[in-house]
């Protein structure tokens, strides 16, 4: 199986243990990432609000750089905002084509031609769906059993583009955790919003809506998001969480690929887990004093 | 400005082409029903001014400056949760994306910060094409209120010693600059 692979901006950045760790599982799995290359920036929440063109045309530059390479290959974006800019635009220009016209004029400077072929899906979709429970059961070495993960999906991987899950309430994440051994604990803030950008701009109203979600886990040893933006707002802020909730919040906050990686025995260069703000390490540490001695 | 529980509107300037001034979408609120099954689901709500049934409303009676000056759609993070439940089938998140729109226009103190962080995303993003987190950061406070930057300083410094972000100068353009297509676009609306 071959993909295309559009990390964006985060991914590549502050998010580097989610690229690592995705490129990493999806070998282990026998699959192809191809990065697309030269990809710039989907526009994220900024580009529509500074014109309805520019929401669109942003996305569609990386559309048509990987129409050019394969426009059958199915291009999986990781991180939420990304993939509903890109099935936004996907879905406009399909409705609209007159807008399709005007991308096009836009992207004639860059020497590219979007025709609205390419077709793209979340990496959460892909790990549920185009592998089996059993196939990545088949790669665990190290169950982990001793692990209690609360799933977190957040709004834009579900919503509003969810051909691959409900809208409401998503459980794509459930076989996958399952598969690799660990104890899910469910919640009922699963497809709730981390607040995006309103932790930089109204910060109070940002800091209520990650710490509904995060009292919902309270038990878990961690959270397993699909998202940079979710990621970075469940973790960045459990100072000023704790403050609003009234008891201390220290959550590791993890990439699912990441938990898939620690689970398939990959190298902690791929796990990366020491980039955490809300370190990892001891729920590790007691893992390893818990876990029975393996048979070698 | 404080919007009150009653407004008389015989007495408020009132604009009945409003809800098209929204785009297409705009204009498919004339369906709406006052359900509130928008403000029930919006999980920012209770820190909005105007409540999103209440301001739908006011849209659909034109009260362009009372619905402009609120802060209520600087509150949307665009969860779209109220648009997938919507029984009335109406585009709320897009909508909302044209109201800021409208609303930057009118360059609002009230507004100022959310609009300094829209515009410092765009200007990175136009002259690197990717997001530079630590310039976009600096960009936005020198934008909006530089104070703001003291609430980031423990969290940007664990982000440094982590290694996920690093200090960058703003010189690095990578040759991914979208200076053009920025500007072939501009072009464009300003034809359209």
């Amino acid at each position: 199986m071959k993909y295309l692979f559009y990390p964006g901006c985060s991914m590549d950045t502050s998010a580097l243990e989610y690229k690592r760790s995705t490129a990493a599982v999806f070998e282990t799995l026998g699959a192809e990432l191809e990065e697309i290359p030269d990809w710039t920036c989907c526009g994220a929440s900024a580009a529509s609000v500074a014109s309805d063109l520019l929401g669109h045309v942003l996305p569609a530059r990386n559309l048509a750089l990987a129409e050019q390479i394969d426009e059958d290959l199915t291009i999986v974006a990781g991180c939420s905002a990304c993939y509903t800019n890109f099935r936004r635009t996907q879905a406009a220009v399909t409705r609209d084509r007159a807008l399709l016209d005007q991308v096009n004029r836009a992207l004639e400077v860059e020497e590219l031609t979007y025709k609205g072929k390419a077709q793209v899906r979340h990496l959460m979709d892909v790990l549920a769906n185009d592998f089996s429970p059993e196939e990545i059961r088949a790669h665990v070495k190290r169950p982990l059993e001793d692990l209690v993960v609360a799933p977190y999906y957040g709004c834009q991987t579900v919503r509003p583009f969810s051909p691959y899950d409900d809208d409401q309430a998503p459980t794509s994440m459930l076989p996958v955790l399952d598969a690799l051994g660990v104890t899910i604990q469910r919640h009922n803030r699963e497809a709730s919003c981390c607040g995006t950008s309103l932790l930089m701009t109204k910060q109070e109203a940002g800091v209520r809506m990650v710490a509904e979600v995060l009292d919902a886990c309270e038990g878990a040893d961690c959270m397993a998001t699909v998202c940079p933006m979710c990621q970075l707002n469940m973790e960045g802020y459990q100072d000023k969480v704790s403050k609003v909730l009234g008891r201390r919040v220290n959550l590791p906050i993890l990439f699912l690929p990441q938990l898939m990686a620690l689970a398939f025995g990959l190298p902690d260069d791929v796990t990366m887990f020491e980039r955490h703000m809300v370190p990892f390490k001891p729920v590790l540490s007691r893992m390893e004093r818990t876990a029975p001695v393996a048979a070698n | 400005m404080a919007i009150p529980d009653v407004i008389d509107l015989t007495k408020s300037g009132r604009d009945p082409t409003f809800p098209h001034r929204l785009g297409a979408d705009g204009s498919m609120l004339h369906r709406c029903i006052q359900c509130g099954t928008c403000t029930a689901s919006c999980p920012a709500s209770e820190a909005m001014d105007i409540s999103p049934r209440r301001m739908w409303r006011m849209v659909q009676l034109g009260l362009v400056d009372e619905v402009l000056d609120s802060k209520t759609m600087w509150l949307c993070s665009l969860c779209y949760q109220c648009q997938v439940r919507c029984p009335r089938g109406i585009p709320l998140t897009e909508t909302i994306t044209h109201l800021k729109q409208l609303a930057m226009e009118r360059e609002l103190v009230s507004s100022h910060q959310s609009e300094a962080f829209y515009k410092a995303f765009a200007d990175v993003m136009r002259r690197y094409g990717r997001n530079r987190e630590m310039e976009f950061m600096v960009r936005y406070f020198l934008q909006g209120n530089p104070l703001t930057a003291f609430k980031f300083v423990r969290m940007g410094a664990t982000m440094m010693m982590r290694g996920k972000v690093h200090p960058e100068l703003p010189v690095d353009r990578e040759g991914r600059s979208l200076e053009k297509l920025f500007e072939r676009v501009a072009e464009l609306e300003a034809e359209a």
